[in-house]
């Protein structure tokens, strides 16, 4: 299974997520994106990139409850909220945000 | 006639390194390899053992930087080789024995 | 996830054994995962490394070698699951030629102490770690 952008194929696994993190790149998230029935904002771009940089330092994908929480920290109590993140990604923030950000799902995220 | 022996366990929870260089001959080469690479950390039981064997004791670098063992801790009298120093190890025996 | 475990009434106190080393088998990471997972639950949770477990958490490595991911910097991030009590034993340190100086500096943020940053690693004795054992409600040992 695999994703064509600018001529590229980008391998992933069966539910979406990338094989091989280093081939993201804007263009792979914006139609990962896409497939998410999402429109990506400044908002989503600082999530995602939260998250890839998160990911670059633990090598691992916050479960939700700690990207709330580094969120709080980081950008304030509005953004850092499970309600926030919700409107941006309405079909869970974990799962789709790391899916966007060319994560492996959060570990114990169902 | 020798043999390179390899040895992949670590040294603390199986005593693979023990027989080994209890088989093994003065002009034996034995490597250190994956987890058999705790067994070259200097000031250990396994150390002392080394230092007592007739063979020659070597160890894979890449190996010992993957878990973080640096190589000022490397007891003297192993060397530290990488994939080449393998390969030729390999060559230069006329057989090798992996210590499974 | 029952009622009463999200009540916070009924913590249990969870000890993860870690008894190997990281790269030659998949029990180490295995063993990080279900932690991860298990920390959304709520409870009690300790680590002990004991044996070759304490080859897990020497500083430095760097798997670029061996092709293997290196998944060491995921024990920084135990502290933003909760998990801020892992035992390291002494006596397991001293025979692999191994000090406290040897292991990565892992620490969490105290949220009952203005985020304070304390260490997560305590250094025990074989006869102290016994008495954490004896104290542990559930232990899976890896």
């Amino acid at each position: 299974m695999a994703y064509e952008v600018n001529g590229k194929t980008i391998e992933h696994d069966e539910e979406g997520y990338l094989s091989d993190l280093t081939q993201w790149d804007n263009d792979v998230a914006a139609i990962l994106a896409k497939d998410e029935g999402i429109e990506m904002t400044d908002e989503h771009w600082e999530v995602v990139n939260f998250l890839r940089e998160y990911y670059d330092e633990y090598q691992i994908a916050p479960a939700i409850r700690v990207l709330v929480k580094a969120l709080k920290k980081t950008m304030g109590k509005e953004k850092g909220s499970n309600k926030y993140l919700y409107t941006l990604f309405p079909y869970g923030p974990a799962k789709q945000a790391c899916k966007i950000a060319g994560l492996p799902k959060p570990t114990g995220c169902i | 006639m020798s043999i390179l022996h390899t040895v992949n366990k670590s040294p603390f929870q199986k005593n693979d390194l023990t027989s080994c260089l209890a088989h093994a001959n003065d002009d034996d080469a034995v490597l250190m390899i994956e987890d058999g690479v705790y067994g070259a950390i200097k000031g250990t039981q396994a150390a002392s053992q080394i230092a007592a064997a007739g063979a020659t004791v070597f160890v894979l670098g890449v190996d010992l930087a993957a878990r973080g063992i640096s190589e000022d801790k490397v007891a003297d009298g192993v060397s530290v080789v990488g994939y080449d120093g393998f390969v030729k190890l390999a060559a230069e025996h006329h057989a090798v024995n992996s210590w499974l | 996830m029952s009622e009463d475990m999200e009540d916070g009434g009924d913590i249990k106190k969870f000890m993860y054994m870690n008894r190997k080393a990281p790269y030659g088998t998949i029990y180490a990471l295995e063993a990080l995962e279900v932690v991860l997972i298990g920390a959304a639950f709520d409870q009690d949770v300790s680590l002990a490394f004991v044996d070759d477990g304490v080859f897990q958490l020497t500083k430095g490595q760097d798997t670029a070698g061996i092709g293997i991911k290196n998944f060491s910097p995921a024990f920084k991030a135990l502290g933003d699951y909760d998990v801020t009590k892992l035992y390291v034993e002494k006596e397991s340190l001293e025979e692999r030629g191994l000090t406290a100086d040897d292991l990565m500096d892992l620490v969490y943020e105290d949220e009952d102490d203005d985020w304070a940053e304390k260490p997560s690693i305590r250094l025990v004795s074989r006869d102290e770690l016994k008495t954490v054992l004896a104290e542990q409600d559930v232990i899976m040992s890896f």
